[in-house]
């Protein structure tokens, strides 16, 4: 079973997101990147299910060249070999253009499963997933908690407001993988030497198939007019504990009418 | 959503799959001055592709200006598939938004919260919102129930997902998001067996315990706990941050609560900025002194 794990590689949880002013999108250029946790967990499933049943994960990214650490991060988990889509005409693309230009990438490997994040940890939109399903014209499951494969048929518990359902779909099939599905494994050394070896196959939109007005900002169908900081909270009272912490949140309620 | 969507223009609401009996009247009473509707069991049967469907040819037949969905499981699955198939955009996450001479204009919370950005959608035809829960006060608008039946999604290739079992995991006390008084606890809290202290104080109050990220990652409590960007947004009066720093990815899941209610050893933490009243202390002595003096109050 060939499984392609379609993740983002995004700026490390130590950093500062910032927004670039002129672009208003996040500034991504000499940041330094990580495999994004949601996708680690999407790479982690499909290692699972292909040392239980053998076949290839291939990893489908989008982005500029200081992604390649995160790339190499999948790899060295496991990952057999990665794609990236590296292009300056793919940036500013929306979730729509986004979604073309990977279903476009994955198109050309072999997969009989697509495993994707639920939503990425930078931007979270949630729709990309969905939108792929449609482009490659399989179905889509989100929200998974749990994936069992069994020959051509996937059984996934997916999340749902009042517990989880059981479903059922029939292969090839996009699964978009919750946080918390499985805890990511760490890379060790041999894997880190071997990914340095594993081929990352790079495309750019043309050699996709795609024209200058599909993909990025001209292929966006949502345009960010503002960034801006809200309002702060105005912030309240704090004080430190001297025995009577208590009773002074108490009295608080009280005084907001809550006891 | 019916109360915003009859506030900007003339709301209409779908209703698709086995409802209860009054749920068209339910929807004529917010402000839906007409329903859609198909009772057929495929849409609860078989997952997105069927409503997907029957809502993309909705669209083209009417072309409404602004199509909502509420951010659920269901509504971001059902808004991904229109996008592609109508080739147009959508903007999720949307906290409001105003109609201005056909265009639309979106505010949306970003980055799990340290922005607030507007955007708006390009395409010709109707704009797809996806709409954070809570946004919209409800309101009482009756009108006339105008029910018009619509054909169910048919095509034998729209049935590939299939349901085969719901499983309800049972809860006790009040559900998350319907709380008015939501206690959480994050790191803080140590352990697995902390928590109980703050579902005795939940109790005390009648409210629901929840749970910082980090908490849910220790493995201490279940996800379906977990509060903020990746977990549940709730609205409480309320809300009790108990051992949690406050980090961005939390704040973004309860900084509209009415009141916010802290406790932390570390006077330097975030969550205090956002707080209307907080305690600098040890949560192990600060929250069983509270439950002890909400006893005796309720007592006395």
């Amino acid at each position: 079973m060939n499984v392609v794990v379609c993740g983002k590689v995004i700026p490390a949880s130590s950093v500062t997101i910032e927004i670039d002013s002129n672009t208003k999108r996040i500034a991504r250029k000499g940041v330094t990147h990580e495999l994004d946790p949601a996708a680690a967990s999407a790479v982690e499933e499909g290692l699972r299910l292909t040392e239980k049943h053998g076949g290839t994960v291939t990893l489908v990214t989008m982005g500029i060249s200081d992604i390649t650490i995160g790339i190499r991060n999948a790899l060295a988990m496991g990952a057999t070999s990665a794609v990236h889509i590296l292009d300056d005409a793919v940036a500013g693309s929306d979730t729509l253009a986004t979604a073309k230009i990977l279903a476009a990438a994955i198109k050309k490997q072999e997969f009989d499963l697509v495993l994707c994040a639920t939503e990425s940890s930078d931007s979270y939109s949630g729709i990309v997933p969905g939108q792929i399903a449609y482009f490659l014209g399989v179905p889509p499951v989100t929200f998974a908690k749990e994936i069992a494969v069994d020959g051509s048929k996937i059984t996934i518990k997916r999340q749902s407001e009042s517990g989880y359902d059981v479903v059922e779909s029939t292969l090839p099939a996009l699964v978009a993988c919750s946080s918390g599905i499985n805890e990511p494994r760490y890379p060790q050394l041999k894997g880190i030497m071997a990914a340095k070896k594993k081929e990352i196959k790079i495309y750019t939109a043309a050699d996709l198939g795609l024209s200058p007005d599909q993909v990025g900002e001209k292929g966006a169908r949502e345009k960010v007019l503002t960034v801006g900081r809200p309002p702060k909270r105005q912030a309240g009272k704090a004080v430190t504990d001297e025995g009577e912490g208590g009773k002074q949140i108490a009295d608080f309620l009280a005084e907001i009418k809550v006891i | 959503m019916l109360a915003k969507a009859s506030e900007v223009g003339k709301a209409e609401a779908i209703l698709l799959g086995p409802s209860p009996e009054d749920a068209a009247q339910t929807l004529a009473k917010h402000g839906a001055s007409k329903i859609y509707r198909s009772v057929d069991a495929v849409y609860r049967d078989y997952l997105t592709l069927p409503a997907a469907d029957t809502v993309a040819a909705l669209i083209q037949k009417h072309n409404p200006a602004v199509m909502l969905f509420a951010s659920s499981y269901t509504g971001r699955d059902i808004v991904a598939n229109l996008c592609a198939r109508l080739d147009c955009g959508a903007i999720t996450d949307v906290g409001d938004f105003e109609l201005k001479d056909g265009s639309v204009e979106a505010t949306i919370p970003a980055l799990g919260a340290s922005y607030q950005n507007t955007s708006t959608l390009l395409n010709q035809g109707t704009k797809l919102l996806v709409v954070r829960p809570k946004s919209f006060e409800p309101k009482v608008n009756e009108q006339p129930l105008a029910v018009e039946e619509v054909p169910a999604a048919s095509d034998e290739a729209l049935r590939k997902v299939h349901m085969k079992e719901r499983v309800v995991v049972k809860r006790e006390g009040p559900s998350l998001e319907g709380a008015k008084i939501v206690v959480s606890g994050g790191r803080g809290l140590k352990g697995e067996e902390q928590f109980a202290i703050l579902k005795e104080l939940a109790d005390a109050l009648g409210g629901a315990v929840g749970a910082s990220r980090a908490a849910v990652d220790a493995g201490w409590v279940p996800y379906a706990m977990q509060i903020g960007q990746t977990g549940k947004t709730v609205k409480p009066d309320v809300y009790f941050a108990i051992g949690i720093s406050g980090a961005v990815q939390h704040l973004s899941g309860m900084k509209t609560a009415k009141y916010i209610i802290t406790v932390n050893k570390d006077a330097e933490a975030p969550i205090f900025q956002y707080s209307d009243f907080g305690i600098v202390g040890d949560l192990f002595k600060v929250v069983p002194q509270l439950i002890q003096e909400l006893k005796k109050r309720k007592g006395a």
